[in-house]
């Protein structure tokens, strides 16, 4: 269908061939490449933002000081560079929020998908993608004023911050449950209705069918869906800032208070460092550290989904 | 599970071995989903519960205020997000639809810059928003010297749901089936009149409903604002697209931010109103894909 010549079929009249070149459907297919190719210049832009500062940075603080120490204050006087703290913060913050919405998120999918009526789960999708509608601030706040205060009513023993990893890390974890459930749902639908009959056709029971035989067979798009998942949870940054607080020192007590990576952009970016600043050029090299690590693991993502995939005709 | 019933299906014939492991199972995917909409369900009755003395008409009526909390309101925050959100729905969805157009209409998927828009299309669609605050921060405020202004917000917003607009506008696109394409083209139309007078009309419900979910994702985003300068006391509302401005989720969080537990009630009917917002066009959004969602 595009604007290139086809190849004349032997005994085809003539008069079918086009007359004239048409400008205005070339012009159109410009302008919609155009449209196109700004997705390209964002990305360009991104890079172009981040590396300049990053590099004029490592200019001024040695590669080994960011990723060989574990003290960070590039706000302090003296400034430290050690990126550690970030890091093991994010890492934490994360890997409790993995911990609540994979489960809850694979199960959630798995019941939709394979025991759900039709009707239920017209009802419920749209449901939990309200749940992934609700702007991050409102978790943080959630976070901060009821979950907090709940978790050291009930439990006084984990001797809670008043912002601390673990209410922040567990409302990221509800923020990613709709992304888990619903990404995996669709790939467990995605799996032809011949395996589960064949499987049943064996004995299998329901459990037994959707456990060994739809899971794996959706494998590929249920991990792309949790890696997307890891990835949006490490980049969160308001449910963090606002829970689990700025303070950066190395703790690895998911009651303390820390600061992720996204959190402390958040906060130097948000007018405590003043312009050309080393502290101003340290927002741009966490940046950097963050988006390689989102893009890596996307990435991984769109590879396994690539390796792994099962195709069903 | 009444074993004694007929059986209907091979899963009923299938269950009889082992009732309760199987009862078991099912009840514990339940229980799961449950607990999710539990959260939601709490973090509502809470929220509301939380705000329900500061919902009044000072919250829209009158401008935020650092020292009296009890009458202050939300008024340049809610007109701040409505200029985003104009100018992102101007900016962001007529780009999104046309790329999308290309990409599923025209482009030759083993072209290697069509492969490369793909690839980062998806890409992008994974990055975190705070990261786009830095790009609003380094090419847009301060390299295009646009500064701390309204259209610095809606330019960083725009492209930050731009893969959003462009996936879903896709995924509408595609549902339209080709012999619809196929019968435009025997009939003499060009490629261009096809997609102008059959795709994109059937298609646009679709389209319409993606582009309403990307835009309630930009009504509830903070994070790149935070970057932008829009988190400083803003007592007026934006006078243009050159103006300062502030958001509503950026409101709140400065509320959140203060230790005064009147600016903690004060954050809560902020976010009701912000949650009303984003129910309404979530409801829009729904309504739209039930009602007109063709089945071909």
């Amino acid at each position: 269908m595009s604007a290139q010549p086809r190849t004349t079929v032997p005994g085809a009249p003539a008069s079918l061939a086009r007359s004239r070149p048409r400008y205005g459907e070339s012009i159109i297919k410009v302008i919609l490449l155009a449209a196109a190719m700004v997705s390209v210049a964002t990305t360009i832009g991104i890079v172009i933002a981040l590396l300049e500062p990053t590099i004029e940075f490592f200019g001024s603080v040695s590669f080994g000081e960011f990723f060989g120490s574990t003290d960070w204050g590039p706000l302090f006087n003296p400034p430290a560079f050690g990126v550690w703290p970030l890091i093991v913060a994010t890492v934490e913050i994360t890997l409790i929020a993995v911990l609540v919405a994979v489960p809850l998120g694979l199960a959630s999918a798995i019941y939709l998908s394979e025991y759900a009526s039709h009707r239920t789960r017209k009802i419920f999708k749209p449901v939990l993608e309200v749940l992934a509608g609700v702007p991050t601030v409102v978790f943080g706040f959630f976070a901060l004023t009821f979950v907090t205060p709940l978790m050291k009513d009930l439990f006084p023993f984990l001797e809670l911050d008043g912002k601390n990893a673990l209410a922040a890390g567990l409302l990221v974890g509800v923020m990613i449950i709709p992304i888990v459930a619903s990404l995996s749902e669709d790939a467990m639908a995605a799996v032809p209705n011949g395996l589960r009959e064949g499987s049943y056709a064996l004995g299998a029971s329901k459990m037994l069918t959707s456990v060994r035989v739809v899971v794996p067979a959706a494998f590929s798009g249920i991990v792309a869906a949790v890696i997307l998942a890891i990835s949006r949870a490490a980049g969160e940054t308001m449910i963090v800032a606002i829970a689990g607080g700025f303070k950066s020192v190395f703790t690895l007590y998911p009651g303390d208070e820390m600061s992720t990576m996204a959190a402390f952009i958040a906060q130097a970016g948000s007018g405590d460092a003043s312009v050309g600043s080393i502290a101003y050029k340290t927002i741009f090299a966490v940046g950097s550290l963050l988006f390689v690590i989102t893009f890596a693991m996307n990435y991984l993502s769109a590879r396994m989904v690539q390796k792994y995939r099962e195709v069903y005709d | 599970m009444a074993i004694l019933s007929t059986p209907r299906s091979a899963v009923q014939l299938a269950s009889k071995g082992r009732p309760l492991k199987e009862h078991l199972f099912r009840v514990a995917l339940m229980a799961s989903l449950a607990i999710a909409l539990l959260f939601l369900a709490m973090l509502l009755v809470y929220v509301v519960e939380e705000g329900w003395p500061r919902l009044d008409s000072m919250l829209w009526e009158n401008q935020p205020s650092i020292r009296r909390p009890e009458t202050s309101g939300v008024r340049s925050g809610i007109f701040g997000t409505l200029w985003i959100i104009g100018l992102t729905a101007l900016m962001a969805l007529p780009t999104g639809i046309l790329a999308a157009i290309y990409l599923e209409e025209y482009a030759d998927r083993t072209k290697w810059y069509n492969k490369l828009i793909e690839l980062n299309i998806s890409n992008l669609a994974a990055v975190p928003s705070i990261v786009y605050g830095i790009l609003g921060l380094g090419i847009i405020a301060r390299w295009m010297q646009f500064g701390f202004t309204v259209m610095t917000g809606a330019v960083t917003i725009s492209l930050l749901v731009l893969p959003i607009v462009i996936i879903s506008a896709r995924e509408a696109i595609r549902a339209v089936p080709p012999s619809i394409r196929e019968g435009s083209l025997a009939l003499g139309a060009t490629q261009w009149q096809t997609i102008y007078r059959q795709v994109l009309p059937a298609s646009i419900p679709g389209i319409a409903t993606g582009s309403i979910l990307a835009l309630s994702r930009a009504i509830g985003e903070a994070a790149p604002f935070l970057m932008l300068g829009a988190a400083t006391l803003v007592r007026f509302n934006p006078e243009g697209v050159w103006s300062s401005f502030t958001v509503l989720p950026l409101q709140i969080y400065s509320f959140i931010s203060r230790p005064q537990e009147e600016f903690a009630v004060l954050a809560a009917a902020a976010i009701v109103i912000l949650l009303a917002i984003l129910l309404l066009m979530n409801s829009v959004a729904i309504w739209l894909r039930n009602r007109y969602q063709k089945r071909w």
